[in-house]
């Protein structure tokens, strides 16, 4: 743009200087322009419902952008996340438990607490420590972080800092009491 | 005769050196043509030396699309926080490129996408259309039947004015709505934190008169229930508010 725009200058200037080429000068000029003037983009007339037909066929393809692959791992929405699968897992256990309690009879299922506790002694020791942490694990996390839900409902604790830091607290209490509970309980 | 030039005089233009000194820093881009509709999105990796580039990731992003590659799309206008065009996510968490430092950490390589869970216009252009949709539905804006007593402003006193502060600050921008994973799986229904900010901010305002309308909209399982204390809004927010504390106060509310 700049060369041409030069280039035009000094023709300009050239044909002023000399009025006799002045009709030749003035179409070199235009000849230079129009040669150096390229435009990759094109524009073209079209109504508003064409304009809008070509939106919708755009919309159609246009894809979602990454979400969950790619948001970084937060104390928000990780533990957020934990909180629903513990919670369903403590809940579909209950409910699975209690079922198979109910059917147990019909099935010849020894579902009873003599039977259980004796099954689970004859475990060895690493075995039930595992098991009861599995299942006091997810019983702590929700429990706490339940607290800090009703805090939050109470519109308390909702500055970043305060989130964060109740959050590694919540995952210090409930590990320690699920250990506690695992080994001693 | 001899004309002698003392060297003082002189002036040399010297080669451009490789510089030994140069940090470069690696940027990967997400990209997407409308114009190839067939094609996937992809990652386009860009380097730039910190040296030369200024301070912000906006900067990075001009100076790509200066002199690196002019087909590199995004939004930008105001370059100092307060437009919300250049809203996007940045190395995982969504902020305003404008107001996001560009980390000094060479060997960390930056990675660039659109807002999460939009759909893409172009590169890091989100599709907001139903975003804005949302803000128009909670009819932002005073609603008073009687013309003010003094015929020119409704008065309120700074007590109520300061209950406004951490409210009317909001940009816009869509950071939060699209950092929610509850607005990313129900963003048809539920209206996501900006707009219900926006909500509480015309709840909270003493001159509004329509309190009770505004209310009776939003008491549906989908509006405002469907945010479940997440939390990512309020961590994300690049203006520092906090719209998790005003869905929690709009609750609040509704349920006393």
């Amino acid at each position: 743009m700049l060369a041409q725009r030069a280039t035009q200058q000094s023709l300009r200037q050239l044909a002023a200087s000399n009025p006799s080429m002045a009709s030749q000068m003035v179409f070199k000029s235009f000849a230079v322009g129009s040669s150096l003037q390229t435009r990759p983009v094109a524009t073209q007339k079209m109504t508003p419902a064409d304009s809008y037909q070509i939106l919708v066929a755009q919309r159609k393809n246009r894809p979602t952008s990454p979400h969950l692959t790619i948001y970084k791992p937060q104390m928000t929405w990780i533990p957020s996340a934990l909180n629903r699968v513990t919670g369903s897992v403590l809940s579909g256990g209950f409910y699975v438990f209690g079922a198979a309690y109910l059917v147990s009879p019909l099935f010849g299922w020894h579902l009873d607490s003599a039977s259980m506790a004796a099954a689970f002694g004859s475990l060895p020791v690493a075995a039930k420590v595992a098991t009861k942490f599995a299942v006091a694990m997810p019983f702590t996390f929700h429990s706490f972080n339940g607290l800090r839900h009703l805090s939050w409902d109470l519109g308390k604790t909702f500055q970043n800092k305060t989130v964060i830091t109740t959050g590694y607290v919540m995952l210090g209490v409930s590990t320690a009491s699920a250990l506690w509970l695992a080994l001693f309980a | 005769m001899a004309s002698v030039v003392s060297p003082s005089q002189t002036s040399t233009i010297k080669e451009p050196s490789h510089n030994p000194e140069a940090k470069t820093k690696t940027f990967h881009i997400y990209r997407w043509n409308p114009d190839e509709p067939s094609s996937k999105p992809r990652m386009q990796t860009y380097t730039l030396d910190l040296n030369k580039t200024g301070p912000m990731m906006l900067d990075a992003l001009i100076r790509i699309k200066n002199e690196v590659d002019p087909t590199l799309t995004f939004r930008r206008s105001c370059r100092e926080g307060i437009c919300g065009s250049c809203a996007m996510n940045i190395d995982g968490v969504n902020t305003l490129a404008c107001l996001c430092r560009i980390p000094t950490d060479t060997k960390q390589d930056t990675k660039i996408y659109p807002l999460p869970h939009t759909y893409v216009v172009k590169d890091i252009v989100p599709d907001l259309t139903q975003f804005y949709k949302q803000y128009k539905s909670i009819k932002p804006y005073l609603q008073h039947s009687a013309p003010a007593p003094d015929g020119k402003e409704y008065l309120q006193s700074k007590e109520e004015r300061k209950k406004l502060d951490g409210l009317y600050e909001c940009i816009l921008c869509a950071c939060c709505s699209t950092s929610c994973p509850s607005y990313w799986w129900n963003s048809e229904e539920y209206l996501g934190p900006a707009v219900l900010l926006q909500s509480y901010r015309w709840l909270a305002d003493s001159r509004d008169e329509k309190k009770e309308e505004r209310k009776a909209a939003l008491d549906n399982s989908m509006s405002l229930y469907r945010c479940h204390t997440i939390l990512n809004c309020s961590r994300t927010c690049p203006k520092g508010l906090n719209p998790g504390l005003a869905i929690a106060e709009i609750k609040k509310e509704m349920a006393f």
